[in-house]
């Protein structure tokens, strides 16, 4: 039974958005879209989540932290890229201080495009990363049973 | 309208406690995901699956374990068992005084793990819970106080035999439990602690370094918790086994209503109103039951 994919809880971390994305993430929990529907929760605490959903492009100072949330996120986990700053940076890709999508410093599950990314868009991405959730554990016992076998 | 007490009483000590270790968290958990479910409804939106807290329980057990210390996860795993052994004590029909001092001594494992971790949310959620306790204790005890002064024993199944409504006796003591059941239960006004859900103020507070299974592990606590406290509001209402226990989820009803309709308290109100409470409802409740007898 996939587990992931009934009980993904989300952390949402704005690294240097310009709050668009932000305000649909929220948005995409109210009552109109309701998000814990499926089971999901945006919890503020990386080391209960499953999912991290990254808004804004990555500049120098959001860079690691971004990292540090990665990191204390318990295995499986995936990254969601919502909206075009985090995917590729957008317009701010020339700036001196952006460094480009979140894909420059963490490994990208699932991309949200659009300038904010609809509500509808953000779900959508959600469940395929809880797809992808599910995999990743899959994966992730097999190595573990091959490396019992040795 | 007896079937309840009767299959209790065919049901020798050790098979009662059993029952409770096995049936608890099902029961605790169903209540759980109804209470998701109709708190959803109380903000308009439509709301998880009402089995979604097992989904959650699942998924944690199959997350990666990660600690901070040796000694995090030894701290809850003893949380848990004291908060088992207290509810099978209660629903064994044991002591009730015994029950809640287990009950508080798992209480204490729970700050002594919040404690021990580095994390300052952890702390202050730590330090929140121990006022907590505080607010509520002194009315645990008054109810068992209560409960002896009209059954004349503590033992919860004579209690739970006892013919006359005790809630006639002890409409104070129930009106103040039930304000202290809103700090048990982690409901709104008084979720200072750890919240639930989607509001934090201290990122998760005690939770905050418990991750997985620990995670799950405290959340099938609170389970047991649940089902045992609403045991314990079942006593009042003993006399007639089927309203006790529609008393009893029309209990965590209004306890979810109350739990919507409030936004946190701070700790010095939290701390005051609940003594206040106590004192006005549970004392006076007791001090009046008191001349009467004489």
């Amino acid at each position: 039974m996939g587990w992931f994919k009934r009980s993904p809880w989300i952390l949402h971390y704005n690294a240097t958005s310009c709050n668009g994305c932000d305000i649909e993430v929220i948005v995409s929990l109210t009552p109109l879209y309701d998000l814990e529907r499926f089971g999901i929760i945006n919890t503020g605490n990386p080391k209960h989540a499953d999912i991290l959903a990254v808004t804004g492009s990555v500049n120098e100072k959001s860079r690691q932290v971004l990292i540090n949330l990665y990191e204390q996120m318990p295995n499986p986990k995936v990254i969601v890229a919502v909206g075009l700053c985090a995917i590729s940076g957008c317009v701010f890709q020339d700036c001196y201080n952006v460094m480009g999508g979140v894909d420059k410093v963490l490994p990208v599950d699932v991309y949200v495009p659009g300038c904010a990314a609809r509500p509808e868009a953000i779900i959508d991405g959600v469940l395929k990363a809880c797809e992808i959730l599910e995999e990743k554990y899959s994966q992730q016992k097999k190595i573990q049973s091959r490396l019992a076998k040795i | 309208m007896n079937t309840i007490q009767e299959m209790f009483q065919v049901w020798s000590m050790l098979e009662r406690m059993l029952a409770f270790v096995l049936l608890a968290p099902l029961l605790g958990g169903l209540i759980a995901g109804i209470d998701r479910r109709v708190s959803a409804r109380f903000q308009g939106r439509y709301g998880p699956p009402v089995l979604q807290p097992f989904y959650d329980v699942l998924k944690l057990f199959r997350k990666e374990r990660i600690i901070v210390n040796r000694f995090q996860n030894f701290t809850m795993v003893l949380f848990l068992i004291f908060t088992i052994f207290s509810g099978a004590l209660f629903f064994a029909g044991a002591d009730l005084l015994l029950t809640i001092f287990s009950l508080a001594l798992a209480g204490t494992f729970f700050v002594l793990g919040g404690f021990c971790v580095g994390s300052p949310y952890s702390h202050l959620g730590a330090e929140r819970e121990i006022i907590q306790q505080v607010a509520y204790e002194p009315m645990v005890i008054l109810m068992a106080v209560g409960m002896y002064q009209v059954t004349g024993s503590f033992k919860v199944s004579v209690i739970a035999q006892y013919q006359s409504p005790l809630i006639l006796y002890l409409p104070g003591v129930f009106a103040g439990f039930l304000y202290i059941l809103t700090i048990k239960f982690r409901k709104s006004p008084f979720d200072l602690s750890m919240s639930h859900h989607a509001h934090q103020e201290i990122v998760r507070g005690m939770t905050t370094e418990f991750s997985g299974p620990t995670l799950a592990l405290i959340e099938i606590a609170h389970w047991y918790e649940n089902v045992m406290l609403l045991g314990m509001v079942y006593l009042f209402f003993a006399f007639n086994p089927w309203l006790g226990i529609g008393i009893a989820l029309l209990t965590y009803l209004f306890e979810i209503f109350i739990d919507m309709n409030y936004a946190r308290f701070k700790w010095q109100l939290t701390f005051g109103s609940s003594w206040l409470f106590t004192a006005v409802a549970g004392v006076s409740n007791i001090i009046v039951l008191g001349l009467m007898k004489i």
